[in-house]
């Protein structure tokens, strides 16, 4: 069991009652009325105020609305919804009349095709012409936004909460210092995280479902049953091709685990079967013949839109304002250039893993390889900072003053996107409800880890460097929303913020590769400490 | 001591942070016309002179609220005339459904819950930290509030804010200044008139009862306050000769016993029970007319509604009101005591609201808010409050009727009711079973199996007016399932009155 520090003292949400606090030195009694009835029950009370806020967010416009011809997320979704529930199965990622795959044609994995269907047929029940064949393209409607809105809400509170449960009672099961209160903040920095409130359910996509399935898997692996894992992460992999940003961590600590087996080909064996057996239920209707299964394949691997898309705070776009990148390579070479370094950036994560697997350090794998795919793999959008931050999300009580930052860059990052789908109130309001949940009363001041030695707060200019950074983004906000940028750079102030967002994500990258390394010597020391005892 | 209080203060800046932000997020949704009404009055007050607010009639919802509301309208549309000219423009501004004017308007009602904020505050920082953190999650967090105020559209967090700081400086001992705060309350919505006996009695036997000299000082001195209070918001129309028609306006007996959905009170059961009779009676051969006013149609004539039981006047429920009230005002008389305020204010709006003319389902809140200070003062009290303020908050589910608000209400209500839950166990837990170790707490807050049948009966009542009336019976019968509702609720309420009747008499 490694050794673990309590870093954050607070409780959270809406409605508090805390217990006198005469007896108050321990911060636990001042949540005590929310806690006291164990995890599960604060776990509902804290959901109810999740799925409140997801409720009132989903009152604002989605992506793209009133903007024909092609209008946004929201009409590609239920775009699909129109495809999966008209045509055959086989159809579905067929160019055909009445599927142009140019209209928002299906470029996710099966599983999502499948999502689509069921929606779309609890839409065809109550709403059928918000996804007859054809004829419904563009269709917005009171009704049919309502329902498509229920459609991210029921299946976050049945496929989100229940696995955002699961993941808190693993983990706070092993770690034996956190403190009632310090659960309930960890559950709602979980569900009250803006970035994918904002996203689901404002701009309008299913991330939480493959998230979640992803978080499941992560859960599984705590809970220590690997065929799970693999089971739930098949499932997220087939349901969002971007899931595939964990994938190193999961293999890297899986790998370094089975090593450390008896019988390490056996085990082996066995996740393979676990994770065949999934892939091939999911894709089966495409697994009858060859062409079929390339033609999905290709869908989802569009090459053709370039290594990067708008204006998304990864290497290439950044330095692609020094470097013209598409201009100098080809998309092919490009294509290896960009798995390379995305390979070789999660490459310490993945070796540390495998030389040392850990809970602990498997979840800073999680963070460091999606970190490294957001920054450097190809074709990466503003919105796939969810994947980086969701692992940041479950470190939260382990990297209390980085996790408030990063929440706020990664906001920040996708500031543009948001007011153009006219999110700014969700935008600011979130971001005000995250930061006083965060710093709810009650907390202490930070207790340093002696974990991380080591810390950034020790160089001189660090915070210096922060605030500055800070401040230009408070700048930022205001001239984006205010000002015109100058004709000859329309998208000026895009390139800043996706410029000092970038570096944020870089030093923050840098930090939490050097934290897990300095993890495995932490327990090394530690373990040498308990003989010596 | 100190440490504490500003930890307190901050807490309750938290709470109050967090309620903000849900506010703000709520800003799209469903607003009734009562937002358009607002906005006239913005426009009357700016754009014409006092003379004739209480005559305009270029919109139809012309001003019925009494002076200080007016004028704090005045005093808003200053600001929205910075933010678009149009909002208070009379003609031009109708149904005006611009971004300018909802942010406006939204955001007006939120700045303006600040009042709330500092009644609450300002009530509860003697209490004990525990009590006092209850108070304000059932306070600034009560989802009656933010129905009413932040989705339907109204400022009642403002007013009920006043009325807390005239409670807050009643139970301090300070009455002169609670009284002159209720005058101001009263100018602000004549509605709050309900409990001006309650005032009285107390005033007078706490504040005046006293040496004959005294006495009678302190009784001129109380009436120059109030007296001065209503010159300064009737004066110019006094002057301009116009107090008729102010009263005219604010007192519109011609709209009919109930509104167009029935509040869940008394007059649900006459209703209801006129009509058995009528049916009763016609089976048995007796002649009797179907009345042509329908109390389902929403305005009501001149003409009787009732088949067979006598008509009600204005003036019976008045008469009703002030005899519910009366036990309470002998109670008041005889034990006078700044601790049982709050408690005979809010059972003198439950008499108002159970018994009252024209009432609106919305006046529930007069009640429920301060019943939240009571609630934290005894087990039993908590356990009522638990009944209590789930139903009224249920009975304003019918005000949005939109789908796009249902799930918003469930959520906001079943976040109250676990809240309450979770706070009143830990409030009333055991403390000595507390000690052990065994992590399970005794609690003396227990839900009785009356209470939780009837809170289970409200969900088959959601059922079947949501979903099994439509799906069985279409369009036929539009009004069982608010009829349901309301009756069904008034149980609550009846219920809630007469224990709250049998409290106060009970209590020494």
């Amino acid at each position: 069991m490694p050794k673990k520090k309590p870093v954050k003292h607070s409780g959270d949400d809406d409605i508090a009652a805390p217990v006198s606090s005469q007896t108050g030195s321990s911060i636990d009694t001042l949540w005590w009325w929310l806690t006291h009835k164990g995890t599960t029950t604060s776990f509902l009370c804290i959901s109810l105020f999740a799925l409140l806020i997801r409720s009132a967010v989903s009152m604002y416009p989605y992506s793209g609305a009133g903007t024909p011809p092609k209008f946004g997320d929201f009409e590609a979704q239920r775009h699909w919804m129109e495809i999966t529930t008209n045509l055959p199965v086989i159809d579905w990622y067929r160019n055909g009349t009445n599927n142009d795959l140019t209209y928002w044609g299906l470029d996710y994995p099966p599983l999502t095709a499948y999502q689509s269907y069921i929606h779309g047929v609890l839409l065809k029940i109550f709403n059928p012409e918000s996804v007859a064949l054809l004829s419904s393209r563009g269709h917005e409607s009171y009704l049919g936004k309502l329902l498509m809105r229920w459609t991210v809400l029921s299946s976050d509170a049945l496929i989100f909460f229940p696995a955002a449960l699961f993941f808190v009672l693993v983990y706070h099961r092993n770690r034996t210092r956190s403190s009632k209160s310090e659960v309930a903040w960890h559950i709602a920095m979980i569900l009250l995280n803006p970035c994918l409130i904002l996203i689901d359910h404002g701009h309008f996509q299913y991330n939480c479902i493959s998230l979640r399935l992803t978080l499941g898997a992560i859960a599984a692996v705590l809970c220590g049953s690997e065929v799970l894992t693999f089971g739930l992460f098949s499932l997220a992999l087939s349901h969002k091709q971007m899931s595939a940003y964990f994938a190193p961590a999961f293999f890297s600590h899986l790998l370094g685990k089975c090593l450390r087996r008896r019988n390490p080909i056996l085990a082996v064996v066995k996740l393979g079967i676990a994770v065949i057996a999934t892939f091939v239920i999911v894709w089966w209707p495409y697994l009858h013949s060859l062409d079929d299964f390339l033609m999905v394949l290709s869908r989802l691997a569009p090459f053709e839109r370039g290594i990067y898309e708008d204006y998304v705070a990864n290497f290439w776009c950044t330095t692609s304002i020094l470097i013209k990148w598409k201009k100098l390579f080809t998309t092919q070479s490009l294509k290896s250039i960009s798995l390379a370094a995305t390979i070789l950036a999660s490459l310490p994560s993945m070796v540390q893993q495998i030389l040392s697997p850990s809970n602990e350090g498997f979840l800073y794998g999680l963070l460091n390889s999606s970190m490294a795919f957001y920054l450097f793999s190809f074709q990466v959008h503003e919105k796939s900072i969810l994947m980086p931050f969701l692992s940041a999300t479950l470190l939260a009580l382990k990297l209390p003053d980085h996790f408030i930052h990063l929440t706020y860059y990664a906001l920040f990052s996708m500031f543009p996107l948001l007011c153009r789908d006219k999110l700014l109130i969700p935008y600011l309001t979130l971001s005000f409800l995250f930061t006083i949940i965060y710093h709810s009363p009650g907390n202490q001041p930070v207790q340093k880890t002696k974990a991380s030695i080591f810390s950034f707060k020790n160089f001189p200019g660090y915070v210096f460097l922060l605030r500055t950074h800070f401040f230009i983004s408070i700048v930022l906000h205001v001239l984006y929303l205010t000002i015109q940028p100058p004709q000859k750079y329309p998208f000026l102030l895009e390139a800043l913020i996706m410029i000092l967002c970038f570096s944020y994500f870089v030093l923050f990258g840098f930090y939490t590769n050097y934290t897990q390394w300095t993890l495995s010597r932490h327990f090394r020391s530690s373990g040498k400490e308990k003989k010596h005892i | 001591m100190d440490h504490r209080e500003n930890k307190d203060r901050r807490l309750l800046l938290w709470f109050f942070a967090v309620a903000t932000a849900v506010k703000l997020l709520l800003i799209p949704s469903y607003r009734s016309t009562d937002f358009e009404v607002h906005r006239n009055w913005l426009a009357i007050t700016h754009s014409l002179p006092l003379t004739r607010w209480y005559f305009d009639e270029t919109s139809q919802w012309t001003l019925d609220y009494p002076p200080f509301f007016a004028y704090f309208e005045r005093f808003l549309s200053v600001f929205a005339r910075l933010v678009d000219p149009r909002i208070v423009d009379l003609q031009l501004g109708i149904d005006y459904g611009a971004e300018s004017v909802i942010y406006f308007q939204r955001i007006s009602v939120i700045v303006s819950d600040l009042c709330l904020l500092y009644g609450v505050y300002r009530l509860t920082r003697k209490l004990e930290t525990m009590k006092r953190n209850l108070i304000c999650a059932l306070v600034i967090w009560s989802p009656g509030l933010l129905i009413v105020d932040h989705i339907h559209f109204q400022y009642n967090g403002f007013l009920l804010g006043w009325l807390l700081l005239s409670i807050s400086f009643l139970q301090e001992g300070r009455d002169l200044l609670g009284g002159f705060l209720f005058a101001v309350l009263l100018c602000f919505k004549h509605l709050f008139a309900v409990a001006a006996p309650v005032y009285f009695v107390y005033l007078l036997r706490h504040y005046c009862w006293s040496v004959l000299v005294t006495g009678f000082r302190r009784l001129v001195t109380v009436g120059a306050v109030v007296v001065a209070v209503f010159v300064a918001a009737y004066g110019p129309f006094i002057y301009h000769g116009q107090i008729q028609q102010v009263i005219s306006r604010m007192f519109p007996f011609g709209r009919g016993l109930c509104h167009a959905y029935w509040a869940p009170n008394f007059w649900v059961f006459y209703i209801i029970l006129d009509k058995g009779l009528a049916f009763l009676l016609r089976k048995f051969g007796f002649d009797i007319q179907i009345p042509s006013a329908s109390f389902t149609g929403g305005l009501v004539g001149n003409s009787s509604p009732f088949a067979v039981l006598p008509q009600i006047t204005p003036l019976t429920t008045l008469a009703l009101v002030l005899l519910a009230i009366s036990p309470c005002l002998v109670k008041a008389w005889k034990k006078t005591h700044p601790g049982r305020v709050a408690r005979w204010i809010a059972y003198a709006y439950t008499c108002g609201f159970l018994f009252g003319w024209h009432v609106h389902e919305k006046a529930s809140l007069h009640f429920t808010i301060p019943l939240a200070i009571v609630a934290v003062q005894s087990v039993e009290d908590a356990k009522h409050y638990f009944l209590v303020s789930i139903v009224s908050c249920y009975s304003l589910f019918p005000l949005l009727y939109e789908p796009q608000e249902y799930p918003i209400k469930v959520l906001l209500l079943l976040l109250h009711s676990m809240v309450m839950w979770l706070g009143f166990t830990a409030q009333y837990a055991d403390n000595k079973a507390q000690k052990k170790e065994s992590g399970e707490i005794k609690s003396k807050f227990k839900i009785g199996c009356f209470e939780k049948c009837y809170l289970m009966g409200l969900f088959i009542v959601e059922m079947v007016s949501q979903f099994l009336h439509p799906y069985f019976l279409g369009d036929k019968y539009p009004f069982i399932p608010l009829m349901l509702i309301s009756t069904y609720c008034t149980v609550g309420i009846m219920y809630s009155w007469i224990w709250q009747l049998r409290r106060i008499l009970i209590l020494t």
